[in-house]
């Protein structure tokens, strides 16, 4: 935030979105341009702490003259481009790529699903009711496909898996977004206990030969959990309160603090129900962790509460 | 970087694979024995062995053609050996087709399935196989056989193809093409004497007019003596004579376009990249035919492979790239043991490595086998697959010219564009350009197979009719009556048999709103059943796509199911909808996916209901 570096000045670029000029600098996006002239745009695979994977697509817009839609987050503006972000063409592709996911994927813990859905006016049913989850997902040998009938629409549905006490991951919820991969590895964590596994539809995030959490390099730092935009990784006590029907999120209380288990001074914010905490994440924004922790102060807050104890 | 690995010792026979390969373990750090007193106190060799990371699809192949799987035990010696984190190499090991992540009997019989061998009997032979072997997987009485449906093994001219791959000490891997049901359940029976295939010799043998095909079938493809008696080496001369700014200046001159399928100008290219001041460069040949119907580059490479060496050594010379890979498919056995002869020979013989001829330039060329994954024809998923990551295409802008492979410039060219250049510097770059039409300058080589009576490897001017062209082919059999083309492979799309005037050059195939694509020229009389054919598309795009991007990775699923609805006669709500559906589907595909494998996974299903009229009462 403060750091005092020497800036080389950066020259600016002028775009045009929608027919408004703007300018942003050198090396920015166009969903930085977008954003800078007020202008919403759908994004799923984009977080702002990690590099842009671009592999969701639902922020795609019409740069006059490509042969086709551009990725937002990721294509850097250049001088004199014209940018369209509502044409018939993008909210077509917009709406298909909701569809695609809506109707493959559960994206019922996705925040942001309900409002891009209706926005769109998207109808993933329109594929037809979804196949049941298929227990030997993990393990579909890579190029090959059972032949369909297309009477029932594919879905990444599988069980969930919960081997440890701290995370629980429910990939028929994961949308493919590379984050929780980035982050896990080169990004912030440089731990790479999981990676992209298989190929095509029966792409997964996976440990090495689908082993348990435990058994794989998983420091259970939760950095994953914090850049998940689909639930699919969850706090196991925010798993649990939601099976029982007990998860209350308009109740909770949200209280920033400082880590106190070394020097560095991490931010917590501890996610308060029922004068319990049940969920800890850390602000992206934050200039030293950029929303990353550690396992001590993403799931240490334990001992202040004696959970179990304290329940039984 | 600290990789945590599962704890299970691999055993000799996997690590001896492995440092067959790598060489033994430096120390306890990268795979070797613990040494208590060094390797507590310092760590060496981490940088080095991360360095090695492209190696990984090498050593993945080299456990596979050992074992037949990569077992646990392998994997987390891969990873220690390359300090490649376990979970990366599994994510790599399992995105190719070719490679097992399971336990697996040694000798597998992959089985082509696809649109070219469906119109010869390949349905049949694959009921035969589940019949009377069992369904695909099922392991032989004895433990060493299976058998796997597989997409196109590039031998469409010759099908129904089987490609056996045996691991062991000695492995091996064969096409058998065309193969009987008898052929496959004698290669599954390990019974001596089955023959494997021949390279192919053009239909046009003797053709003085021939250009790229003139030595396939008269010189000895095992032979560099043979291939200069035959005028080999010639080009590479008259290259040095000319000096690298003088050969780009003809293929530039030549106004040669790239055969891949995009048409790129290659002097354009090779230009970019000769004036890119970060070093090095690298030079990729793109061997990775994968397009259904695609076997041009097969026949080259089998018959004629010094000439792929001698191109890529003058495009070498032309532009400073000093290390150049040919990345092979893993479908072609045959082609691969006639290209590495090649390279061996010519190092053998000073026309590779340091100092080439004499005239103080280098250029190392090593051969990468894919493994079975048709997106690695993508031109940056090919840098990827090399890299030693997961096939899947990069974003671009940056474009290869400027950070190709290992983020360095890099000159990627299909094989056919590359033996072109050896005409260019025979004849001069206007001289080159004097044959083909205005827009399209050359010769270029077109895939006839399907139902044809003379499949093959055609070679004519850009400017003939496709009518000329399937009529070299011998036309449809006697009898039967034309329904339907596909130009330019599955990526590619369908024209009706009243459309065979269409002139075969790229602008005219652009103005008929078609493609040339990879050359392919698949021919359906009224005996093929297109929805079949359609729905085989389908599943390929469904199987090839990454997974990287959602438009083609659920894209095609969706593709796949509303044809499976249409062509079983039960829509959801009705045809019209269901048309209107995979229009939509495909326009979302096109516009927003990552790669060309997307845009165009919809190209061939969408031409065959607007052009051809499937599901609207037209072609069955």
């Amino acid at each position: 935030m403060s750091d005092p570096v020497m800036m080389t000045p950066k020259r600016m670029v002028e775009v045009e979105v929608d027919g408004q000029a703007v300018k942003v600098f050198e090396g920015q996006t166009l969903l930085d341009a977008i954003t800078k002239v007020g202008i919403e745009t759908p994004t799923l695979c984009f977080g702002d702490t990690l590099a842009p994977k671009n592999a969701c697509r639902v922020c795609v817009v019409e740069v006059e003259g490509a042969r086709v839609l551009q990725p937002s987050c990721s294509r850097k503006a250049e001088p004199g481009m014209k940018v369209h972000t509502n044409s018939e063409r993008v909210r077509a592709s917009r709406r298909m790529v909701l569809e695609l996911l809506a109707s493959s994927v559960d994206l019922s813990t996705t925040s942001v699903a309900p409002e891009y859905l209706a926005a769109y006016e998207a109808r993933p049913e329109k594929f037809g009711p979804q196949a049941p989850p298929d227990t030997h997902r993990d393990h579909h040998r890579a190029g090959h496909s059972a032949e369909t009938d297309g009477q029932l629409a594919a879905t990444v549905y599988q069980g969930k898996k919960i081997d440890n006490e701290l995370y629980m991951r429910d990939y028929s919820k994961c949308i493919l977004c590379y984050k929780c991969v980035d982050a896990c590895g080169e990004q912030w964590q440089n731990t790479y206990a999981i990676s992209v596994a298989g190929r095509g539809f029966d792409a997964r995030i996976s440990t090495e030969f689908v082993v348990p959490l435990p058994e794989s390099a998983c420091v259970y730092c939760g950095n994953c959990i914090q850049v998940c935009p689909t639930g699919a990784l969850m706090f196991k006590s925010e798993h649990d309160l939601r099976e029982e029907g007990e998860w209350r999120e308009e109740e909770q209380t949200v209280t920033t603090t400082i880590c106190t288990y070394c020097g560095v001074g991490c931010n917590l914010e501890l996610h308060v129900q029922d004068n319990s905490i049940v969920k800890v994440t850390s602000p992206p924004e934050h200039s030293i962790t950029h929303g990353n922790l550690c396992i001590k102060g993403r799931f240490g807050f334990q001992h202040a509460q004696a959970r179990d104890g304290a329940k039984k | 970087m600290d990789i945590k690995l599962l704890d299970v010792a691999p055993t000799e026979v996997e690590k001896g694979a492995v440092d067959l390969l790598l060489g033994p373990p430096l120390s306890g750090w990268d795979g070797g024995e613990r040494d208590a007193l060094t390797d507590t106190r310092v760590a060496e060799g981490g940088h080095e062995s991360r360095e090695d990371r492209h190696l990984l699809l090498p050593v993945l192949w080299a456990v596979q053609d050992r074992i037949g799987y990569i077992s646990a035990p392998a994997l987390a010696y891969i990873s220690k050996r390359l300090m490649v984190p376990p979970a990366e190499v599994y994510g790599v090991a399992s995105f190719y087709m070719m490679l097992a992540t399971e336990p697996s009997p040694p000798r597998v019989l992959h089985v082509c399935e696809d649109i070219a061998c469906k119109c010869l009997g390949s349905d049949d032979l694959i009921a035969t196989l589940q019949e009377r072997f069992g369904p695909e997987g099922a392991v032989s009485t004895d433990g060493r056989s299976t058998w796997h449906r597989s997409p196109c093994l590039g031998q469409c001219d010759r099908g129904p193809a089987v490609l056996m791959m045996e691991a062991g000490l000695e492995p091996f891997t064969r096409t058998y093409a065309p193969a009987s049901s008898g052929t496959a359940f004698a290669s599954l029976a390990e019974e001596e004497g089955v023959v494997g295939t021949e390279p192919a010799v053009p239909n046009q043998l003797g053709d003085p007019s021939l250009r790229l095909l003139r030595r396939i079938g008269v010189v000895d493809p095992w032979s560099l003596d043979d291939y200069r008696a035959k005028g080999g080496y010639d080009a590479l001369r008259n290259a040095i004579a000319l000096g690298p700014a003088g050969v780009i200046r003809e293929v530039k001159d030549s106004r040669l376009m790239g055969r891949g399928g995009a048409a790129f100008p290659t002097g354009v290219k090779w230009e970019a990249v000769a004036q890119q001041p970060a070093r090095p460069k690298f030079l990729i040949c793109n061997a990775d035919e994968s397009e259904p119907g695609t076997f041009k580059d097969r026949v080259i490479m089998e018959g004629d492979p010094f000439s792929l060496v001698e191109s890529m050594t003058i495009a070498a010379y032309a532009m400073g790239t000093e290390t150049g890979f040919i990345y092979l498919r893993g479908e072609y056995p045959e082609a691969e043991r006639a290209v590495q002869n090649a390279i061996d020979q010519a190092y053998d013989r000073g026309l590779l490595g340091d100092d080439i001829l004499g005239e103080g330039f280098t250029f190392d060329l090593e051969i990468r086998r894919g493994a079975g994954a048709y997106i690695c024809g993508e031109e940056t998923a090919i840098f990827n697959s090399i890299e030693g990551f997961r096939g899947e295409p990069r974003s671009k802008p940056p474009f290869p010219v400027e950070k190709g492979v290992f983020q360095k410039p890099t000159a990627i060219n299909n094989v056919e564009t590359l033996i072109n250049v050896l005409d260019v510097l025979m004849k001069s770059g206007p001289g080159y350009a004097e044959m083909g039409t205005q827009g399209s300058t050359g010769t270029k080589l077109f895939c006839l197979s399907g139902c044809v009576t003379r499949p093959g490897v055609y070679e004519v001017p850009f400017g003939g009719t496709l009518r000329e062209l399937i009529d070299m082919a011998g036309g449809v059999p006697d009898g039967r009556e034309l329904q339907a083309v596909l130009l330019g492979g599955a990526a590619g799309s369908f024209v009706r048999a009243d459309e065979l005037d269409i002139e075969l050059s790229f602008e005219a195939v652009r103005e008929a709103k078609t493609t040339l694509g990879s050359g392919v020229v698949m021919v359906f009389d009224d005996s093929v059943n297109m929805h079949r054919i359609l729905q085989r598309i389908a599943q390929f795009f469904r199987n090839e796509s990454c997974g990287q991007c959602v438009p083609c990775r659920v894209g095609t699923v969706r593709q796949q199911e509303a044809l499976a609805r249409l062509a079983s006669g039960k829509p959801r709500e009705s045809v019209e909808q269901e048309l209107e559906l995979i229009a939509e589907i495909g326009g979302c595909m096109r516009d927003a996916s990552i790669c060309g494998l997307g845009q165009a996974a919809s190209s061939a299903v969408e031409s065959a209901i607007d052009r051809l009229g499937v599901f609207k009462g037209g072609a069955q």
